[in-house]
């Protein structure tokens, strides 16, 4: 019974993770930018909702709807202004830019925020449970999952249904043609960072409701973001999901050998995934 | 009108005042360096820093003692902690070192400042890291050396375990206990032989602890289930606060609900306790210092409660227990300066240092005593700890109450101890 439960709690643990996940995957699978900024931006976020819902008085589940379009904005801005003058032939240049974004973030938080360790506040739903059979379920962790499973259910959609995800993949597969083509990739690619940084919004609201943020925890969930994309496949969504709930489980599982595993055993379930299917889970085809 | 009458006047007068200080070593200036981690994940321990060193200078005005103080940042990182100390040191020429918050900071500062032989004066960190993690050899306890220049006054483990134990033994529990101990420094000595497990076995009580977990951890289903099934009733541990947390919310959401939790370190901020809303009400910590401690400043002549009340006035905020060490820092240093000749000669200075025998806002401030065992005692003076329960007031703020004293009687009670269910 405790391997069940230990099962699915990795499993809703898995949720977390994917849905740090879900922007990366989304920013890296169109314009090949590897933002080391994604965690600070996520804690940013999470500020953003904790003044949303102090100023206003608002749920923070009421309160992401209003800071997700800022976010939105947000990533626009920065993909306009910033990232897109530094995208070209040479990885180098982004991944800088966006390190020193994340010191930037870090620091611009801490002057206006102070150390002092956050929290989202959504009442009485932090200590609810749902009794499943002999196993209690945490109505946060759970609707955790359940978000992951939609914002990476919708971004499918939007990908494989709509004009904006045909621009998307036209670009991602092939910029030069997708512009002769009429499409425009500076402003696709500004688009997708806005995309990213709503689901970076909410990963705020569960980050925030789940435990406490300050403005440096925010690359320490950089990396399990990393591997899920990795473990998952370059470029597919569904591969970041399961990439999420693999390490979540393997965190899971080693916990209960010994917790000073719990750790480890995620990045070790990684490297047996590189070493086993080096492109991932599910790698998109043309990759 | 500027005339030379008026201007002989002044003169005089400016004469007259320079005349009348009194003998702080004949007008030399004495340079204090100041470190403390005021940014990173360490700065919530320096939010007094900027009002309690502007009191400081200005007493000092007031009493006639010509000092600077030198702030640096020790950004929470050991490195940086040694380089702004021989930056003060050998840039900044300073006399006095003063230092503050956690061993990655307190720790680099004094070995730098011990081999360049400039005084220093530390605090809030328990003892035995700041003492036996500055020693070469911290495995061989026969190789362990005193300090010639530095200074440290806090309490240690041991005090930490005796609070705990007493608040335990308050309530009626099956006497199982749960260890939630990280795999960093503060974990790590707390699991081991000097901690807590000989303590308790001693004591009659039995111990969960599933192992040391790293700091940032998402997940404590493990641990959770191990207290589970060990129906532990009292919960024990040193977390930092996001993953107390997360550890704590996952508990009630998978009915671990112990009748007592004790965690160090984690809940020494009123701000993380709020954070955690109705969970919050009756977790309990130790307590350093609080507004209800019977102590005065010896510089200002405050009580513990006036300071903390002006500081909450001037800063916006509630009062945190470093802010009391924070002023108990400069009175030590004003006080050996009082009695030294030369301040600027660093053996003179560290040995009125160590004579100090000084009763502070913390508390009575003596090194060289007992209750501190011999090999460490030349460096190390204890102040009294107590045992507090944070309660939730109607408006969602909370208090701290003390509710256990038993290492420190003089300290009042503001409670009873109350379970958690």
């Amino acid at each position: 019974m405790t391997l069940l439960d230990t099962l699915v709690q990795g499993v809703l643990l898995g949720g977390l993770y994917a849905l740090f996940a879900a922007g990366l995957s989304l920013v890296f699978g169109i314009m090949r930018l590897v933002n080391l900024a994604h965690g600070d931006l996520i804690v940013m976020a999470a500020y953003l909702i904790l003044g949303v819902t102090s100023a206003l008085g608002l749920n923070p589940f009421a309160a992401v709807l209003i800071a997700a379009p800022v976010m939105f904005a947000a990533g626009w801005l920065l993909q306009t202004y910033v990232l897109n003058r530094v995208l070209g032939e040479d990885i180098l240049p982004p991944l800088l830019v966006t390190f020193g974004l994340s010191v930037v973030i870090q620091n611009g938080l801490l002057q206006g925020f102070s150390a002092d360790s956050r929290k989202l506040a959504a009442g009485a739903i932090e200590a609810q449970s749902l009794a499943l059979g002999p196993i209690s379920v945490g109505v946060m962790p759970l609707l955790t999952l359940i978000s992951a499973v939609v914002v990476i259910f919708a971004l499918n959609r939007l990908f494989y249904r709509t004009a904006l995800g045909r621009a998307f993949r036209a670009t991602s597969d092939d910029a030069v043609t997708a512009q002769l083509m009429g499409i425009r990739p500076q402003s696709v690619f500004a688009i997708a960072t806005g995309i990213a940084m709503v689901v970076a919004t909410i990963a705020a609201l569960y980050l925030g409701v789940r435990s406490n943020f300050d403005p440096s925890i925010g690359p320490a969930r950089l990396l399990y973001a990393f591997e899920a994309v990795i473990i998952g496949g370059l470029g597919s969504l569904w591969g970041t999901l399961a990439g999420g709930i693999v390490i979540g489980v393997a965190q899971a599982l080693g916990a209960v050998v010994n917790p000073e595993w719990q750790i480890l055993s995620g990045h070790v379930a990684f490297v047996a995934v590189l070493l086993l299917r080096p492109r991932g889970l599910f790698p998109r085809a043309n990759d | 009108m500027f005339t030379r009458r008026s201007l002989l006047k002044t003169g005089a007068a400016l004469a007259a005042t320079s005349l009348v200080r009194p003998a702080f070593a004949a007008g030399t200036k004495i340079k204090i360096g100041y470190v403390s981690p005021q940014s990173g994940p360490l700065s919530a321990f320096s939010a007094a820093d900027d009002y309690m060193v502007a009191k400081f200078l200005a007493s000092a005005k007031s009493i006639g003692l010509d000092a600077e103080v030198i702030v640096k940042d020790s950004q929470s990182n050991p490195n940086r902690a040694a380089e702004v100390a021989k930056e003060l040191i050998s840039r900044d020429g300073v006399n006095l070192m003063l230092v503050a918050s956690t061993p990655e900071t307190t720790n680099p500062v004094c070995s730098v400042a011990e081999q360049e032989q400039i005084p220093v004066i530390s605090s809030v960190a328990p003892w035995q890291p700041w003492f036996i993690g500055q020693q070469g050899n911290p495995g061989d306890p026969s190789s362990w050396q005193a300090f010639d220049y530095v200074y440290h006054f806090f309490w240690g483990l041991e005090d930490n375990v005796a609070v705990f134990m007493n608040m335990w033994n308050g309530v009626e529990t099956n006497k199982s206990v749960g260890g939630l101990w990280p795999n960093d420094g503060d974990g790590n000595a707390w699991a081991s032989n000097a901690g807590m497990p000989p303590a308790l076995s001693k004591a009659g009580y039995k111990l969960t602890d599933p192992g040391r977990y790293q700091d940032l951890t998402d997940d404590f289903s493990a641990q959770i289930n191990a207290f589970k099934q060990a129906d532990c009733q009292i919960m024990t541990g040193i977390p930092i606060p996001p993953d107390f947390t997360t550890f704590w919310t996952q508990a009630q959401q998978q009915g671990y609900k112990p009748k007592l939790a004790t965690v160090a370190k984690a809940l020494l901020f009123p701000e993380t306790v709020a954070a955690l809303g109705p969970l919050g009400h009756n977790l309990a910590c130790e307590v350093w210092w609080s507004p209800n401690h019977p102590f005065k400043s010896s510089l200002t002549g405050q009580s513990a409660a006036e300071l903390a009340a002006e500081f909450e006035k001037a800063a916006g905020r509630q009062w945190t227990m470093p802010a009391g060490f924070v002023h108990a820092l400069f009175e030590v240093a004003v006080d050996a300066i009082k009695r030294t000749k030369d301040p600027t000669d660093g053996d003179a200075l560290a040995a009125a240092i160590g004579a100090t025998n000084l009763n502070t806002v913390v508390g009575k401030i003596q090194w060289g005593q007992d209750n501190v065992p011999a090999f460490a005692r030349k460096n190390v003076a204890k102040t009294p700890l107590v045992g507090g329960q944070w309660r939730r007031k109607a408006d969602g703020s909370f208090d701290l109450v003390i509710v256990e004293n038993g290492l420190a009687p003089e300290i009042p009670l503001g409670g009873k101890l109350e379970a958690l269910s």
